[in-house]
């Protein structure tokens, strides 16, 4: 089959903006039962993996906790070795910050999922990182934004040193030669972030490593992705950034001494059916303003006004004052806008020709890489981003927990089938495998020790 | 006071790869090739919760172990593990070691709120410490430290873990389609706690678990973990060589205390002895960290029995695995007489009441 296949990823829809709690069918986002629910789905419809981000500090917005978005999640690595039980092929990737997690620690936790899931484990190592946050950790929020990659490669450096530290054939578990294991290598880094020494503490897991993701968009990040990770979570989603983006990526590993297609380049996407384009549409436009009511288009505007806004009526205008710009109004997510008085004269500008009021101007631009339309439709979409290589697939964001993927599996992944461009089983047990992955390649820095 | 305990009414488990013992992987039926995978799990876990066992206990530590190519070593995390089994059993309490040393409390915090989410309200956390330098030098963040300073850090550890299991009251989610709020941000609490080592804002990013507070598991094998124990344990896990001196350390502690046991069974007590004699001829130097019962499983029924007032039950540490836990499981269980269990949590079967959050009892801070 020479078709280039789509790769797709399912997103718990918990904390984030475009989770829909007002639908009465919206569940807990943390009973394990809705874990269950969308992992089960996943899995149902072939995808490759099952996807979790992760937050380190409640939100906060004007100095109080962010109370109108989904608010509290469970421990990523224990809601995934939970899930490996109960689910055998799905790929299990979590969100786990590099900055306050300890190399020889996270190594241990990622080798453990990927033994007790056989394979099937992926580190989404982001890094953001702020004393917000810093204030709930030991090691503090001392980490400056330039030193944060710094870190996060010295990690990965340590934790592939501990994943290769037994060799493929370390544990011999022989009892007629009475050998368990031989050939236990100690890893050794000093570095401006570790000073680490020691043996690693499993033998090597089934993928070898697990997968690397990365999330995070500076020229830095995409850097630090191009030479170490196996896949990238984007937000670059339309057809034009996609393209640009894949190609800046591809172009990077290639720079970096790999294969451009050592990686696989995945946008985050929703997504609205209907029987009709318009009906899909008309849904699109409902779920929008539920995402986005009153309260939500407020704090919107606050994080670009960089000010309190209590008592503005989102039914009106934007406010007809300038924003501050230096301001930290909103704890715990990125800023929108890197310059706020040039957003809020494109926001005016872009209110007044279409005639929009505040709430349905932040409709209109805080909306995510969305697909509408019928499943066929939204399948062919999918399909056309893949084959003209503005990404290997995407990672689907539902807005409804825990029954958001449903539909999608019930009605568009047989439509992707039928056009060759999705797997009608698995071919393969491990993340990997699913991916088009190669198995990694022992580090030679590690020096192996009797 | 010196009525014998006719009935040990707690029963827990510790499981360790292929038991306690290094050398237990070569005895036949331990399966050692499928030591690091679920399938070695499960099947251990199958015979604990239909046993209807109080608690299993996953060990941990950053600790290799041997140095010797012939004894087993390596282990999975802990939380990993009990995670892992935590939708497989119904009934059997998790509880993972995770220490306190080198890990950061609001991880902990959060990995154990989340397996009482993922097993319904049966998990436990055992507390330990890192006191070697070779767990240090995997960190590269402090040196080694005494017993006496690590125990003061766990107990801090304890402390904020438990803020930070409070710091969203119980129905802090209100969903309240009217304001557009989904939680009531008076009912989440910074905890804002300064100790020695360490300080932590808080709340947590966890919701409240279903038991509110999983159960707080410690282990006592001297005084500072003692103190530790006395102060902030729900459950203390005495090593001792012998029941009377368990007994009089559990008087100092007004909480329910469980017996450890190494255990090694089989039918015949002779056999039993051969094979403890074989273990230790294949990896001498092993010697009991506790009261060690090599017999049949008779003969544990009757230590059980005869347990002195003021142990609550016992936690077997199986010296070689499946086999002795499968005697516990078929010869020991049906002849102690214990009650089923009262409810579906941890805390139930310990007689522990769901407590409710601090914040809420005494009002907003
Ligand atoms: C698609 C995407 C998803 C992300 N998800 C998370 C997340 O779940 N948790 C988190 O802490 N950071 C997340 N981040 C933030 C990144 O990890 C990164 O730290 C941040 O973007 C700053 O890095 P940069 O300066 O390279 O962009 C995400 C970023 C992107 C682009």
């Amino acid at each position: 089959m020479s078709k280039r296949q789509v790769h797709l990823g399912a997103h718990f829809p918990g904390v984030n903006n475009t989770t829909v709690w007002r639908d009465p069918r919206a569940g807990s986002q943390v009973d394990f039962s809705s874990f269950e629910h969308l992992a089960r789905t996943a899995e149902r419809g072939l995808m490759d993996f099952f996807f979790l981000a992760e937050g380190l500090r409640l939100r906060e917005q004007r100095g109080k906790i962010h109370d109108l978005d989904v608010v509290g999640r469970p421990d990523t690595l224990t809601v995934l070795n939970s899930l490996a039980s109960v689910t055998t092929h799905l790929g299990l990737a979590g969100t786990i910050n590099a900055t306050f997690n300890e190399a020889a620690e996270v190594a241990r936790q990622f080798a453990s999922l990927d033994h007790l899931s056989g394979g099937r484990a992926a580190w989404n190592v982001v890094t953001s990182s702020d004393a917000f946050t810093g204030e709930n950790f030991r090691r503090g929020g001392y980490l400056a934004h330039a030193d944060r990659y710094v870190r996060a490669r010295e990690v990965l450096d340590v934790a592939r040193a501990f994943w290769d530290s037994w060799g493929a054939d370390a544990l011999v578990a022989d009892p007629t030669t009475g050998v368990f294991a031989r050939g236990i290598g100690e890893v050794e880094h000093h570095g401006p972030q570790f000073d680490v020494r020691g043996p690693g503490l499993l033998p090597r897991s089934p993928q070898g490593h697990p997968v690397l993701f990365q999330a995070g968009d500076s020229d830095a990040g995409r850097e630090f992705g191009a030479t170490y990770a196996d896949a990238i979570f984007t937000m670059h989603g339309t057809l034009e950034a996609g393209v640009a983006f894949t190609a800046d990526m591809r172009s990077r590993a290639v720079r970096n001494g790999r294969s451009g297609d050592d990686l696989r380049i995945l946008p985050g996407a929703t997504f609205v059916l209907g029987d009709t384009l318009e009906e899909a549409k008309e849904n699109a436009r409902e779920i929008r303003f539920l995402q986005v009511g009153p309260e939500q288009a407020v704090a919107f505007l606050e994080q670009v006004w960089g000010r309190d806004l209590t008592g503005f009526d989102p039914s009106g205008p934007l406010p007809d004052f300038e924003p501050e710009v230096a301001s930290d109004i909103a704890q715990g997510r990125t800023r929108m806008t890197k310059d706020p008085r040039e957003t809020a004269r494109t926001w005016r500008q872009l209110a007044e020709a279409n005639g929009w009021n505040a709430r349905e101007l932040v409709v209109e631009v805080t909306g995510r890489q969305q697909f509408v339309g019928t499943p066929g439709q939204v399948a062919a979409e999918i399909d056309a981003y893949v084959q003209a290589d503005a990404c290997d697939g995407f990672i689907l964001v539902p807005h409804l927990t825990p029954t958001g993927l449903d539909e999608f599996v019930e009605k568009v992944v047989p439509l992707l089938q039928e056009r060759g461009s999705y797997r009608t089983e698995y071919t393969g047990q491990t993340l990997r495998d699913h991916l088009g992955l190669s198995h990694p390649h022992a580090v030679p820095s590690v020096r192996a020790t009797a | 006071m010196s009525e014998p305990l006719r009935h040990p009414v707690r029963l827990g488990v510790e499981l360790d790869a292929a038991g306690r013992h290094p050398a237990a992987w070569r005895l036949p039926g331990a399966r050692p090739a499928e030591l690091f995978t679920a399938a070695h799990w499960r099947r251990l876990a199958a015979t604990v919760d239909a046993a209807d066992l109080d608690l299993l206990v996953v060990p941990d530590s950053f600790r290799l172990g041997s140095a010797d190519e012939r004894d087993q070593r390596g282990r999975l995390d802990a939380v990993a593990v009990a995670a892992n089994l935590a939708p497989l059993t119904r009934r059997t309490g998790l509880v993972p070691v995770v220490t306190t040393t080198h890990t950061e409390p609001f991880h902990t915090q959060k990995a154990v709120a989340t397996l009482d989410f993922t097993s319904r309200g049966r998990a436990g956390w055992q507390v330990e410490v890192s006191a070697t330098p070779a767990e240090a030098d995997l960190f590269g963040r402090k040196a080694a430290a005494p017993a006496q300073e690590l125990w003061a850090e766990a107990a801090e550890t304890v402390d904020v873990v438990r803020l930070l299991w409070d710091s969203w009251e119980d129905d802090a989610v209100v969903k309240d389609l009217a304001t557009g709020r989904f939680v009531d941000r008076d009912k989440l609490h910074y905890v804002d706690f300064t100790g020695e080592h360490f300080s932590v804002k808080g709340p947590s990013i966890t919701p409240r678990s279903p038991q509110g507070q999983p159960l707080v598991v410690v282990p006592v094998r001297d005084e500072p973990s003692l103190a530790v124990a006395a102060a902030h344990a729900d459950l203390a896990r005495l090593e001792a060589p012998d029941a009377t001196v368990a007994a009089r350390r559990a008087a100092r502690l007004g909480t329910t205390t469980l017996l450890d046991v190494e255990v090694l069974l089989r039918r015949d007590a002779s056999q039993a002895q051969e094979v403890a004699a074989h273990l230790d001829e294949l990896s001498p130097g092993h010697g009991p960290r506790t009261l060690r019962h090599v017999g049949t499983p008779a003969s544990l029924v009757e230590l059980l029995h005869d347990l002195p007032a003021g142990l609550d039950g016992a936690v077997l540490v199986p010296l070689d695995l499946p086999a002795t836990l499968e005697l516990v499981a078929s010869d020991v269980v049906p002849h102690l007489g214990r009650p089923p269990a009262a409810g579906t949590t941890l805390r139930d079967r310990f007689g522990l009441t769901r407590p409710a959050s601090r914040y809420a009892v005494g009002g907003t801070r």
